[in-house]
């Protein structure tokens, strides 16, 4: 299993050709108490860089893009209940949706956590 | 994800729930803070506030439509009401009550005057459609108060007709496109918006079907001339800008950006929220802008009721004036006529029911009237007086954005609070106490943890170096480590930091009745 | 200068601490050429309050007030009697000259009354929630309709053409500029209107008016449930807010969105504005609402208080991906209209609504008995639609000669359509003696 991360500060985690997406820690720190989320609909056709679902905090509302092309097969549901979760396990519990993969190479220019980690450093 | 719409944080900071906590009274009193209950609490079946007089007994005709069981609305009689009310009034700061430096809303003192005018029955009884010849004294006020907006900002047409600035800014985006489309012109897409702009202005532009292109600043908080250049083309449609800009400054090459912005055919609109610096001393015609929209409840003092209404004329030039909305009076040969209906005309469309905010319209002129000509010169060169004092007294202790000299309105940035641990937000909350209205925090966005001070003209020197005085003594504290103090500010309200989280996650938006005692013992 | 507390000692001595020459000093970064060397030409100098007072009083004196003279009319705009209560609550600077409640531990009164505001609202219009108000019931009504686009992702509204015409081309000036189409009916006088049919899986909602603007009140459950089993909204228009002390509300017709004038609570003609527009929803469509919402929550020390909440969706954080552009409400006409309702009560509104009705009827049986006038309405609440056997323009210009209102031209809507009919409104405010000068002189006109 593969983590990779992009410079809009989501994770992706692919386990055969089916990707978990989330917000990555430092996102949720930055953003404060997360109090709603809008996922997408299983079966939504997304594609890599577009907007795939909205979290919103008191004073913020952002777009959370889909850092790869796919199909999506779930929406975490705990999360629409519990938006809190985002704050409490951005990269476990927290996640977002899974994706059918549609071209894993698209993974390859992602960031890796060590890269990641670097790029938050630097840029912040 | 997309990190930049971050606004003020909410918190409640940690430590902030133990300070004073209860009055110690019985009552949860606190001398004249007195706690009121919500309205739905003090029903009582049956009572009323109103006399009224008995129901002729006829057989009612109302279709198939049956008459409904009940509303579920309280019964209290007056003197209850008067007391909710005034008991709900003394939880609110005011303009009447003290300082309010809000940047960007210019709250400046609202006379009463006004009032009084707009409450002649003569204005405020008289229906929207009655016959024209029963209210030419209404059609001749709009028809001052449009001479008076024309001449102050030397543009060729007004339209009365917008309830607010912001339906102010769709009107005059809604013109542009119109001219576009008369051109033939369908190429134009994209409206460019500078990053310090007001959350309303790209909302606007969106809403009406553009792209929104942000222009960058340059160190000195103006617009950067060469990057507008680089963006302009045959697909933009138009330029937004505020003008004094959201950072209390006037963009120097106004003029060289209108004519980059009309050589390329596009047109220039300018949010006029910062009217007020300028109202008397310069015409924004002479600036070369196209259309521009005017808050009356800013520059022009009607009152701004804790959220509206508001009145948001837009003046235009030339090359606009035949692009305006219904309704708008003309001169006929029996006196004043009214233009109303959509089609009729060059006008593009319809902004909202009948004429427009007339209660605003005499406020608005009845304050024009008073101030006159010279009043005006000397209410805006006031204005920016006062706004450049503040600025010079506390350019030593907090840290200014950048140079002055200002406009009626002076920002600052949180540099100054660097390492303290203590917020633009915490400041604020602590100016509460001191008996102040916080500035405008966290807007303009161009700059972090904005601190944005509008005085207006009508405050005096005493007032403003009041605070001064307390703001400069907060800023000390701050440097000297004092950041619980800070935190549990405030600490003298009504309430106390209110926990906007917990409002977020579980929306609770309305009374609902309470479960009666009977169905939950059932359960 | 009355409104101007500066000394010119004052402005000296802020001078000295600037450091500034003069006060036009301070105006250096405008392009010289922009800037007037002195007061500008064309406008008077200053006046004190009694020539104001003489001047804008003489302007006043050329208008005939309403309630100077029998006066019937509506489409929109209704003349009540407003409580001595209401203004003299208003007026109060606390609320008066308070900006929008952003500091909410300094603006609880605005705030709890919001929420009040909103609880009134939602009970008068049967919905589960409403908003802090939008501009007016035009503005309201058309934000209606961008609400259903947003909510069913469809882009096409149908507009009965029972819905008040201004409200029609709000709509419709909106559809064309922000991209959505609007297919507006025909005026529908006597009704018999098949709106369904239209409904096909690209219509985001259905438009509808009750009482509309021609004055029938109708029963919209089933077109509500046959719409939304068609994917669209039903969206119910009301202007006269004091209707829904009688008839059964929206919400419980099955209405997805109501949107209200509130004017008739609280709120003078004012010749048309400032109103307040009422803005109701169900529960499920709350975070696409637009405009500003007040919510309870609780302080640091635990005790309840109000906040402006989920403003995510305004203008100020989501800039141009906000729901609207709207960020003013009507806060001091909202105020006037949850006043005037506290005042009222379960009791008073229930009476002042059937007293209403019964006027009216009372009214609509002294015209019909005029030789050649016919009643087109069989059930109305406050206002009818009557066939006069003249232009009813002409006719209501005889009739302000004689010092009668009576009633709205339906061609004034309608410019070159409809110019035999004429709409009445009957209020409390219309006594006896009104209703029988209005039968005598219609009748003297009409021979």
């Amino acid at each position: 299993m593969t983590k990779k991360f992009t410079k809009d500060h989501e994770w992706v985690q692919v386990d055969g050709d089916v990707a978990t997406v989330g917000v990555t820690d430092f996102a949720q720190s930055q953003l404060g108490d997360v109090v709603f989320v809008e996922l997408p609909d299983a079966g939504r056709v997304l594609e890599k860089g577009k907007e795939a679902a909205v979290v919103e905090s008191v004073k913020a509302a952002s777009d959370v893009y889909a850092p790869v092309s796919g199909t999506v097969v779930e929406a975490n549901q705990s999360l629409v209940d519990d938006p809190s979760m985002v704050n409490s396990a951005a990269e476990t519990d927290g996640w977002f949706f899974k994706l059918q993969l549609k071209d894993a190479s698209e993974l390859d220019g992602l960031m890796d956590e060590a890269a990641y980690k670097a790029f938050v450093e630097e840029s912040h | 994800m997309s990190m930049n719409n971050q606004g003020r944080p909410s918190a409640i900071p940690a430590g902030a729930a133990s300070f004073d906590g209860v009055t110690g009274t019985v009552t949860g009193n606190r001398g004249l803070q007195i706690e009121e209950p919500l309205i739905f609490e003090q029903d009582s079946a049956g009572r009323t506030g109103v006399d009224l007089p008995d129901v002729p007994k006829v057989a009612s005709r109302l279709g198939a439509v049956k008459p409904r069981a009940r509303v579920g609305l309280p019964g209290l009689a007056e003197p209850q009401v008067v007391r909710h009310y005034t008991r709900l009034s003394q939880k609110n700061y005011a303009i009447d009550s003290g300082f309010y430096p809000l940047g960007s809303c210019t709250m400046k003192h609202n006379p009463r005057l006004n009032e009084k005018m707009a409450r002649l029955p003569g204005f405020s009884d008289v229906h929207p459609m009655q016959p024209v010849s029963t209210v030419q004294g209404a059609l001749e006020l709009m028809d001052q108060l449009a001479y008076w907006l024309k001449t102050l900002t030397g543009m060729a047409a007004v339209t009365l007709a917008p309830a607010a600035g912001a339906h102010g800014e769709m009107c005059g985006i809604m013109a542009i496109r119109s001219a576009h489309e008369a051109k033939g012109d369908s190429g134009r897409t994209k409206i460019l918006v500078p990053e310090s702009a007001h959350g309303t202005n790209p909302a606007t532009a969106a809403a009406c079907g553009y792209s929104v292109d942000a222009i960058p600043a340059t160190a000195d908080g103006r617009v950067d001339l060469e990057a507008l250049k680089a963006k302009l083309g045959p697909d933009v449609a138009g330029l937004m800008l505020t003008n004094p800009n959201t950072c209390g400054l006037f963009e120097r090459d106004i003029i060289a950006i209108a004519e980059a912005v009309h050589a390329a055919g596009a047109y220039f609109y300018c949010d006029g929220a910062n009217f007020n610096a300028i109202v008397g001393r310069v015409r924004p015609a002479d600036l070369g802008i196209d259309v521009m929209h005017i808050n009356l409840h800013k520059t022009f003092s009607t009152p701004h009721g804790g959220g509206g209404p508001g009145s948001g004329p837009v003046v235009f030039a030339e090359s606009l004036a035949p692009y305006i909305p219904v309704p708008y009076v003309t001169h006929g040969k029996d006196g004043f006529a009214l233009v109303e209906n959509a089609g009729e005309g060059p006008a593009f469309g319809r902004m909202k029911a009948f004429h427009g905010q007339m209660g605003m319209f005499v406020r608005a002129l009845s304050y024009m009237l008073s101030h006159g000509a010279d009043g005006l010169w000397q209410a805006s060169g006031d204005a920016v007086l006062n706004a450049n004092y503040v600025m010079a007294r506390l350019e030593d202790v907090m840290t200014a954005s950048f140079e002055g000299p200002c406009m009626h309105e002076c920002l600052f940035d949180d540099r100054f609070l660097k390492g303290t641990g203590v917020t633009t937000l915490d400041m604020a909350k602590a100016l509460i106490d001191e008996g102040f209205h916080p500035m405008t925090m966290y807007f303009p966005l161009v700059v972090h943890g904005a601190l944005l001070i509008e005085p207006t003209e009508t405050e005096s020197k005493a007032s403003l170096d009041q605070f001064v005085d307390a703001l400069r003594a907060l800023a000390e504290r701050a440097k000297s480590g004092d950041v619980a103090y800070f935190q549990a500010a405030p600490r003298l309200t009504p309430r106390r930091r209110l926990d906007e989280t917990a409002a977020a996650r579980k929306p609770v938006l309305r009374w609902t009745p309470p479960v009666p005692a009977e169905a939950l013992a059932a359960e | 200068m009355r409104y101007l507390p500066l000394t010119e000692a004052d402005r000296q001595s802020m001078l000295e601490a600037i450091r500034a020459t003069s006060v036009e000093d301070l105006f250096r970064d405008v392009p010289k050429a922009a800037r007037l060397a002195g007061p500008i030409g064309g406008l008077p100098n200053h006046m004190g309050e009694l020539e104001v007072e003489r001047l804008l009083g003489s302007m006043a004196a050329k208008n005939v007030p309403a309630g100077s003279v029998p006066s019937f009319l509506g489409a929109g705009a209704y003349r009540h009697h407003v409580p001595a209560t209401v203004d003299h609550l208003v007026q109060r600077g606390e609320f008066l000259t308070a900006y929008t409640p952003y500091q909410p531990e300094v603006s609880q009164g605005t705030l709890q009354v919001l929420f009040e505001f909103q609880t009134q609202v939602a009970l008068l219009t049967g919905m589960d929630v409403a908003n802090a108000s939008m501009y007016d019931g035009a503005t309201s009504c058309a934000e209606a309709v961008m609400m259903a686009n947003r909510v069913t992702r469809r882009k096409k509204a149908i507009l009965s053409g029972g819905l008040h015409p201004h409200y029609r081309d709000v709509t419709t000036t909106d559809a064309r500029f922000i991209g959505f189409e609007a297919v507006a009916l025909p005026a529908a006088p006597t009704g018999g209107e098949d709106l369904l049919a239209l409904v096909d899986d690209k219509t985001a909602c259905v438009v509808v008016q009750n009482p509309d603007v021609f004055g029938h009140v109708r029963d919209y459950t089933d077109l509500a449930a046959a719409c939304q089993a068609k994917g669209a909204l039903l969206i119910v228009v009301v202007t006269e807010a004091l209707s829904l002390g009688l008839l059964t509300p929206p919400g419980d017709m099955g209405a997805d969105i109501v949107a209200a004038e509130g004017q008739s609570f609280g709120n003078a003609l004012n010749f048309g504005g400032p109103y307040v527009g009422l803005f109701a929803v169900k529960e499920k469509y709350v975070r696409q609402m637009p405009g500003r919402l007040c919510g309870e929550t609780v302080d640091a020390d635990g005790r309840r208080g109000f906040v402006l909440t989920l403003s995510t969706r305004e203008q100020h954080i989501r800039r141009e991906k906000a729901t609207s552009n709207i960020c003013t409400n009507s806060g001091l006409c909202a105020l006037a209209f949850s006043i005037h309702v506290s005042l009222l009560g379960e009791a008073g509104i229930t009476q002042l609504a059937q007293l209403n009705h019964a006027k009216a009827v009372q009214m609509a049986d002294k015209l019909a008995a005029v030789p050649g006038v016919e009643v087109l309405n069989d059930g109305f609440f406050n206002e009818f639609t009557v066939k006069l056997p003249k232009p009813a323009a002409a006719v209501v210009e005889e009739l302000a000669k004689r010092r009668i209102l009576g009633g709205v031209p339906v061609s004034r809507l309608y410019p070159g359509e409809m110019e035999d009919l004429l709409l009445v409104a009957v209020t409390e405010t219309n006594t006896d003696a009104d209703m029988d000068a209005f039968a005598a002189a219609l009748s003297e006109v009409l021979a």
